[in-house]
Parts: structure tokens; C-alpha cells; sequence
């Protein structure tokens, strides 16, 4: 068995600031898998996998929900640059005033009836995504005294390999709550944290609509025999 | 620099575990299992995905990707058919699980009970004997069963791909 080093990218899995890790986090050391076909594919979405209407997450309720509405729109990218096409995005996230609507979520703030918050989206031929919603609010949680969550989306993303799979989370930027937070702060490398900062956009704003925000994503390399 | 990974944390079934996913065909076999930390305890929170050939050993793009949340018990469920044997390797499924605490998702595969292909499939042979075990599923009534566990004496084992 053969160690592996942390990579300066990824947060580690031991992080004892994020208290949930702590029989959570694997302990013995990783397998290096030599990779093979198993590795190298993966899903392939069609268009059949989305609706349109999956990308507007203030769609689909009588009325339009309530906060601050905004554009998230950006590229899904591999580490050379390459886009990646069709690859499905999905996000999900609290509402405006940082309530989700998963029934586990206790925080004493409204739901929003006009606000599910979770939507789906396939990448264009450029990589490109592009999502309708309002801004998350933050939120508390009990991981230590006063402890609250920055703004953010939780963003899941597939590549053309089943091995370039991230799950992650987009913040907005300048959020006071960054130093406090041990969920930000596990990415160690700060260039790395500042990865997760989603960039205010004024060519993404659509004038007195929506503000716009843009979020490249870019997912590890894979070995493709092409 | 790639987009660094961040926790699914503890809301995602109404985002990524309302369109059922987990039946990847209507009659097969069933792969199923649970999720457990390093007390043992269930993982309610968890979600896993499996990508997997058919049963010919082609993975075909439009076919053999799973995913199941863990319910109150940390059990997951497919039904799917055992994969065909893939360049030269034993037949398995790929295996993420992602989960509150976990950081980043964990990697494993799913090999098969019985299979005389395992002695020689080269992920297999690469992992100590002692833990090798953590990778084959069990018998069970209509399938198999397989539990990963994250944390432990007996922690599953998770791949780093190269």
C-alpha cells in the first residue's frame, strides 16, 4: 500500500474544525489505483436530462421568490483548459433568508413558498452554465458556538470520467463569515480557497433585473487516451 | 489550479436524490448496503453513486451510473446487473460516497464474491490482503450486500487514481 500526500487543492479529510469529520474521516492511507477503462469513462448526459426551466430556480411557483435575484453563470472547465460539454451541473441551496427546504433544517427562518432551491442544468459547447436564482442568506449551524455558514451554492458537477466528479460549494465575494468558517477554511492553499469565490460580473448583470455572477469550474485531469 | 472540493453537507436530498436513480434496470440483481462511520453507526446522510459496465463488460456512456441517498438506517439499494469482466479485470462497480464530513467524496470499487477473475485482477492484488476483503460484496437474498465503512479497524479501502 502506498501513501499519498495531501494535495494542496482539496481539503483533507481529518479537519477537527469541522466537527462532523470526526468519525467520519478516513484514517488509513489511500490505495493508488493504477487507472483503466473503469477510470477513464463515465456518464454521458443528453439533452434529455434537463429542462429547460431546471436552470430557473425562481420558476415553477405562483409567484416569484422572495431576496435578492441573481445570475450564476460560468464554465465547466478540465485542468488544461479544455471545456467540458454536456456535462450535467446540478446545484442547491437555501433560501433568501438561509433556510433550506430540507425538513432536517431547524433554523428558525421562514421557507419561502415560492422557493424550492434546487435546479439542474447541461453545459454548452463552450462549458457554459447559467442558472436564475436569488441569493442564499446565511445560516447558523452547531458545529462550535456562534458558528454561521457563508452565503453559498452547492454545486455538483460531472466530467467525461466518472473519476473527475466534484462536489463543492460557490461563495459570493467579500463574505465577512470566510475567516470563521472551518467548511472555507479546510481548503488550506488560500489561491485554492479563492477558487470558490464566485466573481461579481457586470457583463453577466442584467441591468435592473438581476446581478450577475461568474464561477468557472475547473476539474482534475484525467489520463484520456485520445 | 482545478476548483477545490467542499463537503455536500447535510441538505443535498432535495437537490441531487429526488429523481430516482437507483434502478438502473427493472429486474436484476440487488446491490445494497449501508453506510458507517468509525463508532459503527449508520450515516443517514450519505449519498452513493456507482458507474458500472454491462454485462457484456462495455461501458457504454448512456448506461451504468446509480445513485441512492442512505436513509435513516445508512442504507443504500440498487438494482442492477452484475457487470461483465473489463480489460483483463475482475468484474466490479465503481463506488463514491460522498457525506456530512466528508470533505471531499471517497472512491472504492465493488468485486464480487466467488469469482475466480479476483486473484488476478490487478487493483485487487495491488491492495494488503488484510484489507481486501473490505472490497467484496457478500450474498445476500436476490444480491449482494456491501457496507463501507469510513473510519475504523475495518475502514474500507478508498483509491487515490493515478
Amino acid at each position: 500500500m502506498t501513501q499519498v500526500l495531501e494535495d494542496a487543492v482539496d481539503p483533507p479529510w481529518d479537519h477537527p474544525e469541522y466537527r462532523s469529520t470526526e468519525l467520519r474521516a478516513p484514517k488509513k492511507p489511500l490505495v493508488l489505483l493504477r487507472h483503466t477503462l473503469s477510470e477513464l469513462t463515465g456518464p454521458v448526459y443528453g439533452e434529455d436530462a434537463v429542462d429547460d426551466r431546471d436552470a430557473d430556480l425562481t420558476r415553477g411557483h405562483e409567484a416569484e421568490p422572495l431576496g435578492e435575484r441573481i445570475i450564476v453563470t460560468g464554465r465547466v472547465l478540465e485542468e488544461d483548459g479544455r471545456p467540458v460539454r454536456n456535462a450535467l451541473v446540478e446545484v442547491w441551496q437555501a433560501n433568501a433568508a438561509g433556510r433550506y427546504i430540507h425538513q432536517s433544517d431547524r433554523h428558525p427562518a421562514p421557507l419561502d413558498p415560492n422557493f424550492a432551491g434546487a435546479g439542474r442544468c447541461l453545459t454548452d459547447d463552450d462549458g457554459r452554465y447559467r442558472f436564475v436564482t436569488v441569493k442564499p442568506g446565511a445560516y447558523p449551524w452547531k458545529n462550535h458556538p456562534n458558528a454561521w455558514r457563508p452565503a453559498h451554492i452547492h454545486f455538483s458537477l460531472f466530467g467525461r470520467a466518472f473519476t473527475q466528479r466534484l462536489v463543492t460549494q460557490m461563495y459570493f465575494p467579500g463574505d465577512p463569515l470566510f475567516e470563521f468558517d472551518p467548511i472555507f477554511q479546510s481548503v488550506r492553499d488560500s489561491k485554492a480557497r479563492a477558487r470558490l469565490i464566485a466573481e461579481l460580473d457586470l457583463d453577466t448583470t442584467v441591468p435592473e433585473w438581476a446581478l450577475g455572477y461568474r464561477w468557472d469550474v475547473v476539474l482534475r485531469a484525467t489520463p484520456f487516451e485520445d | 489550479m482545478r476548483t477545490p472540493s467542499q463537503t455536500v453537507g447535510p441538505f443535498f436530498y432535495f437537490g441531487l436524490c429526488e429523481r430516482p436513480a437507483a434502478d438502473l434496470v427493472r429486474d436484476g440483481i440487488r446491490i445494497s448496503g449501508r453506510v458507517l462511520d468509525g463508532a459503527g453507526d449508520p450515516v443517514p446522510d450519505a449519498m452513493v453513486e456507482i458507474w458500472q459496465a454491462d454485462e457484456r463488460g462495455s461501458y457504454r456512456g448512456d448506461w451504468g451510473w446509480g445513485r441512492c441517498g442512505t436513509d435513516d438506517q445508512g442504507r443504500f439499494s440498487f438494482t442492477t446487473v452484475k457487470p461483465g469482466p473489463v480489460d483483463g479485470q475482475a468484474p466490479h462497480l465503481e463506488m463514491l460516497v460522498f457525506a456530512r464530513g466528508l470533505l471531499k467524496h471517497v472512491l472504492t470499487r465493488v468485486y464480487f464474491p466467488d469469482e475466480a477473475a479476483n486473484e488476478s485482477d490487478p487493483t485487487l492484488s495491488s491492495v494488503d490482503a488484510d484489507d481486501r476483503a473490505t472490497l467484496i460484496a457478500a450474498h445476500e437474498d436476490g444480491g449482494y450486500h456491501f457496507d463501507v465503512r469510513l473510519q475504523g479497524d475495518d475502514q474500507t479501502v478508498f483509491f487515490a487514481v493515478v
